[in-house]
């Protein structure tokens, strides 16, 4: 079969009537949070992999999908009416979108993010489509020593895209791979780290760790400060742009529909690069960079398309090598082993009913977005208004009740709590909390890795630099850290996260 | 003296410092191995190790650099009832059952924000327990009672 044979096969599992219904659940789930104070996708996607357990594999995974997508959008909507990023990689909408939105053009801002969105969607779901499948392939000839590199490259390169101390995001990478070590041993099945709890003999749950410190922390986190947000836009017109705005968003939505396509396979973040990274670009290519700050449309349409493309593309690396880019993805292996796959180069061959559907599905969800988000753009107003103090008692819950579902297991629950209260401190201290769940997904896999790269090599480590693929890897992960701490990269990053905090 | 440093630097490499001393010292009660053939062992005291060295780094780091922003008082309130409220869940669930379970905790964790009136809390519990209850026990058929063996049922 050629793509488009598989893209037929694709759309026929996509649209399915039930995975539709999945695929509307998830990008309006995805667009809620987003919209939504103090609640994240990956929080909510780690809420949800219990209930998905139900699922079809199919249903499950596209509604994950969809949530993780459809959260771009709506962290953009609140990022432009309230000058509040629903979701980080937002941040730079929010700069010309809410100068727009207070010169009465929030229908303009929100129509170019729609639509610069739906087109870097599209573009990025084909890139998908396209490059997965040889990716795949090649794939299937890579040893214990290729992946272990691959996968010391993905930790190192999130520290460099992760913003604040680089040591802390080392360290916070080294604790989360440790506490991945928790439970028996894969060749002895001696427990390790259990203090004689037969309920850790399996391990963490990975649901109560990501819940934890990014669901319950994040509640701690925003009860110290509580306070109402202001809603200034309280209804949008003109929700579609003249022939005029038409021409001065086509290159911005192209330019950053490539970067963002490029950026997003990079692990660790690239959906956030790729936004500030394009609008910096548009900035610099502009006639008028003065206008940019006070509303200018090109710096709505550039970083909306190029966090949206990323999105998409930043699903290259899990669905064909099985190593996820960021912490939402990390979860989307989770949800994977839920349902019995093991995410890697086999899922297309295995089972590709499965594999194009999502793909396809993720064009659908886009589309599903735009008629989503534009018509029904009051509503998503007066959700604005919702006060996160009637929301957090439910996401507690949801928590509990969710990870309790899984396996019955008391256990689970209470290592909530106590990763919701390791999370905060952390977080209190100024460290980033991602990196540590990252290298929690990817500890077992690093370990298994590893010794058996070191048992094919007969102890000498030597192999990893004899192999090209694994030798280029890891020089490319040295290199990721080299330049990190290169000073002058070193003051850009915090101008570029500066916006954040 | 301690004025010169970062207090949150300092405490954050403390607590990597221990926990990677707390997985290294544990890991040497398991067969460490060589490195041909790793032991159960092996990962942990490199990793563990690793990380108590990043958290003297981290700490070091934070030297004649303190902090320039006071961070704001936690919220005791909040921490006490949210984790309170999990640690609740977990110890109550199989014995009350879920409707009673899901209203304390609901009203429990509602109190956690100071904007938040008893009235207020008691409401979005009814509303949070008919919710969960319709969208988990009978949408998603999640094996647990409604009522559990302590209340006699």
């Amino acid at each position: 079969m050629d793509i488009i044979g598989f893209l037929g096969l694709g759309f026929s599992v996509a649209l399915d009537p039930i995975n539709i219904l999945y695929c509307f659940i998830g990008v309006l789930l995805g667009t809620l949070v987003g919209v939504l104070p103090g609640i994240g996708p990956t929080a909510t996607i780690a809420m949800l992999l219990p209930i998905t357990f139900s699922l079809s594999p199919a249903a499950a995974l596209i509604m994950l999908a969809g949530i993780y997508y459809g959260a771009q959008y709506g962290g953009s909507t609140t990022a432009i009416l309230i000058n509040l990023p629903g979701e980080s990689s937002s941040a730079v909408t929010a700069i010309d979108g809410y100068q727009m939105a207070k010169k009465g053009r929030a229908g303009h801002a929100l129509a170019t993010a729609a639509l610069g969105s739906f087109f870097a969607g599209t573009v990025g779901t084909l890139l998908l489509a396209f490059f997965a499948p040889p990716l795949a392939r090649a794939a299937l000839n890579f040893g214990a020593p290729e992946y272990f590199a691959l996968i010391v490259l993905g930790l190192l390169v999130s520290i460099a895209l992760a913003h604040g101390s680089i040591l802390k995001a080392l360290a916070m990478i080294v604790l989360g791979l440790l506490l991945g070590m928790v439970g028996q041993d894969i060749y002895t099945g001696t427990p390790r780290f259990t203090f004689g709890v037969r309920e850790l003999y399996s391990g963490l749950n990975f649901v109560s760790v990501a819940v934890g410190i990014f669901g319950v922390a994040e509640i701690l986190r925003n009860l110290e400060n509580e306070k109402g947000r202001e809603v200034m836009v309280k209804s949008v017109s003109n929700l579609w742009l003249g022939k005029e705005e038409f021409k001065r968003i086509i290159a911005p939505v192209i330019r950053g529909t490539a970067l963002g396509s490029v950026l997003g396979i990079l692990p660790g973040g690239g959906h956030i690069l790729a936004s500030f990274a394009s609008y910096s670009a548009e900035k610099r290519l502009s006639k008028n960079p003065e206008e940019f700050g006070h509303g200018a449309i090109e710096g709505v349409a550039g970083p909306e398309s190029a966090n949206n493309a990323a999105a998409q593309t930043s699903f290259i690396p899990l669905m064909t090598l099985g190593i996820p880019a960021h912490p939402v993805m990390a979860l989307m292996v989770g949800a994977f082993i839920l349902q019995g796959i093991t995410p890697g180069p086999n899922v297309i061959n295995d089972q590709p009913a499965l594999f194009w559907g999502i793909i396809a599905s993720m064009w659908i969800g886009n589309l599903l977005l735009v008629m989503l988000n534009l018509p029904l753009i009051g509503l998503w107003v007066k959700m604005l208004t919702i006060p996160y103090r009637a929301l957090f008692p439910a996401i507690v819950l949801f928590a509990c009740i969710g990870c309790y579902s899984i396996n019955q297991n008391v256990f689970d629950i209470y290592a909530i709590g106590f990763f919701g209260i390791l999370g905060y401190v952390l977080i209190r201290l100024g460290c980033e909390p991602a990196p540590l769940l990252l290298g929690f997904v990817l500890g077992p896999l690093l370990e298994e890795h590893l010794r058996r790269a070191m048992i094919i090599s007969r102890g000498d480590p030597m192999i990893f630099l004899e192999r090209p693929i694994s030798a280029t890897l890891l020089g490319l992960a040295l290199l990721a850290v080299l330049i990190a701490i290169l000073p002058s990269i070193r003051k850009k990053r915090k101008e570029v996260f500066v916006d954040e905090d | 003296m301690l004025a010169k440093f970062s207090l949150r630097d300092i405490l954050a490499g403390g607590i990597f410092v221990l926990a990677g001393a707390y997985f290294a010292l544990e890991a040497l009660n398991y067969e460490v191995g060589t490195p041909f053939r790793m032991g159960p062992g092996f990962m942990p005291l490199l990793l563990g190790t690793v990380l108590a060295l990043l958290g003297i780094g981290v700490a070091a780091s934070g030297w004649e650099k303190p902090d320039r922003e006071k961070p704001l008082p936690p919220s005791w309130r909040g921490i006490v009832l949210i984790v309170g409220v999990i640690v609740f869940f977990g110890a109550t669930i199989r014995g009350l059952g879920f409707v009673p379970v899901v209203f304390i905790a609901a009203f429990a964790s509602a109190m956690a924000s100071r904007l938040n009136s008893p009235l207020f809390a008691g409401l979005l519990a009814v509303g949070l327990t008919v919710l969960c209850t319709a969208i988990f026990v009978i949408g998603l058929g999640m094996t647990v009672p409604w009522f559990g063996p302590w209340l006699g049922q």
